[in-house]
């Protein structure tokens, strides 16, 4: 089921086109990661889902009923992509007073309030003021602070900007905890490989349009083709111009540019081609020290769908 | 080193904020004391307003009260109404106009004045002497009235004063023979002329080591005149520095707010602008009260400022200019793109405002087009309020104006920073 539905977004900044017909749905208990290059659209279209910009035309709905762009809609939980947080505030305090402006009140805010500090693993530094937080347990606190009211569909705007690995894995658990509790998030990201592993699904918007979507396997049917990538270290290099012998099967062979003893292949089915590309390193009097297989990755799809260009 | 020099040069000359303060900010300053307080004397509205009461009617008093509207420095009334229309001032009037902050100072020429004079002169010990109703809050309209009533009583009526001298000494040496006083009849009417023409310009031989008794009385009554000026100063600088810190809250109300993404955060909660606004003006009012309140108890215990006494006076007062303050803050705050234009947008309109309004520089003392100018501005009108409250002893009620000012200030300061937040809603 779908819980929010955006068609054809459009919405201009003076003569700077944001929005340019943006559609894309986000679905019941799923974690889906929007992408986009810098200026793509993304935080313009998080802002307009959450009542903070209005769109020229276009129509986003919420469980059915049409937003009217004019405030948020009370299902929705925004965590910002600043930490926008009260730094002289305890974290127990920034919890209570963003709880109660959303609403929550007596026991039930000290229960979500404790539920929020054991969640983001602040439970015991609950009475220090926050300005004495790291990075991490800053970004922690500042997602709880915007899914502590129980929100149906959370929006998170790169939540996980310049954090250490550990902050990272606990951000994502918190969130893939609320996705089996049956909330929506919707994050905006450009760490892809983190899109790749824990989201189950990815919009890329690029020039205010959404250009790809869905699962992984999908978008990369979709683009770069379901080929592996294998890369193969040498004991030595190989002669000028061997690469291209080596290419005599199906495989698609290519040395690297900076290391001769490193050879790259491209495969659709690697059961069937590895075994003859070997066999021809063998007979160019070469042993393999280590191979390793890469599928197609949400970089390539990326790179393959935006291109290689600056944006900014 | 040159590298240095370059890196400042390049910063400094591209924050155009930091330049203004450096070299725009300096010049403004200068150019609104010099006239504030430069341009004192050089017109004529600049000259004391006196009342005068003639209650004597003698010659020598309608002498006097003309004396007195000839000199340039002042500026005389002997009606209640400034227009010098309406019923003649008596001494009742002069003291509420005194009280009421209208006149500064008025003269009272007692009644026997003229007689006591014709027989002992102005040296005499007996007989009535002029009383100078004044507000002694002002230190120095007193001081140059009198100075100059001791001028016009030596030169407005040298014929008058020469007749009680002759008198006086005919009393003691005997009469004069008949060419004597052929001599003096023929002298009088020249002296009364010279009187007459002017009292400018010197004073008369006779004036020398004489002088009229003059009896200073302060109408404003007050038990503790030392801790009166107290309460004027503590009024003058509490609401400079409520004005300070009113935009420095509300400037960490909203624009850090802005910066750190918490007024986002805020906005998509139930709050809504009109809530959150209406907030933080609560709490810059309150924190406002208690600034106020504070500066106003360490007068009390530490310069005897008679707080206690007029409490209701100041409760009214601090809550309306507190009020007041904190939405002008917000305006300020609103129209402000960052801290460092609302720093430097603000302190020139504070230490302006604090300037013509009288937080450094009795309004008093000012000239009279600067007095009019200084009622655009907040402090003026909470300063008169405190004024009333602490110096002219008045009554609630009697603070309306300033309190429907203030209040209407406030109103059109919220609407206005309403308004102008609009920017940080829905794009």
């Amino acid at each position: 089921m779908n819980v929010l539905t955006v068609t054809n977004a459009r919405k201009k900044f003076g003569s700077v086109v944001a929005l340019d017909g943006a559609s894309f749905e986000l679905r019941q208990g799923e974690l889906l990661a929007l992408l986009g290059p810098n200026g793509a659209g993304k935080t313009t279209l998080i802002r307009a889902v959450a009542g903070r910009v209005r769109l020229d035309s276009g129509e986003i709905r919420i469980f059915d009923r049409v937003a009217d762009g004019r405030r948020t809609p009370p299902e929705l939980g925004i965590v910002p992509q600043e930490v926008a947080l009260y730094p002289l505030l305890t974290a127990r305090e920034n919890l209570e007073a963003f709880g109660t402006l959303h609403g929550l009140s007596g026991a039930d805010l000290t229960t979500q309030v404790d539920w929020a500090l054991e969640q983001t693993g602040l439970a015991d530094r609950a009475k220090e003021s926050v300005k004495q937080f790291s990075g991490g347990m800053r970004r922690r606190l500042n997602i709880a602070c915007g899914v502590l009211h129980r929100p149906r569909i959370v929006l998170l705007d790169e939540p996980t900007v310049g954090v250490d690995p550990q902050s990272r894995d606990r951000i994502y658990d918190m969130l893939a905890g609320l996705a089996q509790s049956g909330v929506s998030l919707l994050l905006t990201t450009h760490h892809l490989e983190e899109a790749e592993a824990r989201c189950s699904r990815t919009v890329i918007i690029d020039h205010g349009k959404v250009i790809a979507g869905g699962t992984l396997s999908e978008l990369v049917d979709q683009t770069v083709g379901r080929y592996r990538l294998v890369t193969l270290r040498l004991d030595a290099p190989l002669a000028a111009g061997a690469a291209g012998d080596l290419s005599a099967g199906a495989a698609d062979v290519t040395a690297d540019a900076t290391d001769g003893r490193v050879v790259k292949a491209r495969m659709r089915d690697v059961a069937l081609e590895l075994p003859p590309l070997l066999d021809r390193i063998h007979r160019a009097g070469r042993s393999v020290d280590d191979v390793e297989v890469r599928g197609p990755s949400l970089q390539a799809v990326f790179i393959h769908l935006t291109g290689r260009e600056l944006r900014e | 080193m040159g590298t240095l020099l370059r890196i400042g040069w390049l910063n400094l000359r591209r924050d155009r904020v930091a330049l203004a303060m450096v070299f725009v900010l300096p010049i403004l300053f200068f150019s609104i004391f010099a006239s504030v307080f430069g341009g004192q004397g050089e017109t004529p509205t600049s000259r004391i307003r006196v009342g005068v009461v003639d209650e004597d009617h003698s010659e020598l008093s309608a002498r006097l009260v003309e004396g007195l509207r000839k000199e340039t420095g002042l500026r005389v009334r002997t009606t209640a109404d400034e227009s010098n229309v309406g019923p003649v001032l008596d001494r009742a009037a002069a003291e509420r106009i005194v009280r009421e902050g209208n006149v500064p100072v008025a003269v009272v020429i007692p009644k026997g004045m003229g007689e006591a004079f014709a027989n002992n002169g102005f040296g005499g010990s007996s007989g009535p002497s002029i009383q100078l109703l004044s507000d002694v809050s002002d230190r120095i309209a007193p001081q140059m009235v009198l100075g100059l009533l001791q001028k016009v009583t030596m030169t407005a009526a040298p014929d008058i004063m020469m007749q009680g001298g002759i008198r006086q000494f005919e009393q003691y040496a005997g009469a004069m023979t008949a060419q004597q006083k052929t001599a003096v009849d023929e002298w009088l009417p020249r002296l009364k002329a010279q009187g007459q023409a002017g009292t400018a310009g010197g004073s008369s031989p006779a004036a020398g080591g004489m002088g009229v008794r003059v009896e200073v009385v302060d109408v404003m009554r007050t038990d503790n005149r030392r801790g009166s000026l107290v309460s004027f100063y503590a009024a003058g600088i509490g609401v400079m520095f409520l004005l300070f810190s009113s935009v420095a809250g509300a400037g960490g109300a909203l624009l850090d707010e802005v910066e750190s993404g918490t007024l986002e955060r805020l906005l998509s909660t139930n709050i809504g602008m009109t809530g959150l606004l209406v907030g933080k003006w609560l709490l810059l009012a309150l924190i406002g009260c208690t600034q106020l309140t504070v500066m106003f108890l360490w007068g009390k215990v530490a310069f005897g400022l008679p707080l206690f006494s007029h409490v209701p006076g100041f409760i009214v007062m601090t809550v309306a200019t507190a009020s007041a303050a904190a939405a002008l803050g917000l305006v300020l705050a609103t129209i402000a793109r960052t801290r460092a234009q609302l720093s430097g947008f603000s302190t020139i309109l504070i230490l302006t405002m604090s300037a013509l309004g009288g937080s450094m520089f009795p309004r008093f003392l000012m000239s009279e087009n600067m007095q009019k100018l200084g009622l655009l501005t907040f402090n003026a009108w909470a300063l008169d309020g405190y004024l009333k409250v602490f110096w002219r002893q008045a009554a609630i009620w009697q603070l309306w104006p300033q309190v429907l000012v203030l209040c209407g200030l406030t109103v059109v300061f919220l609407a206005a920073a309403r308004t102008l937040a609009r920017r940080w809603e829905a794009a």
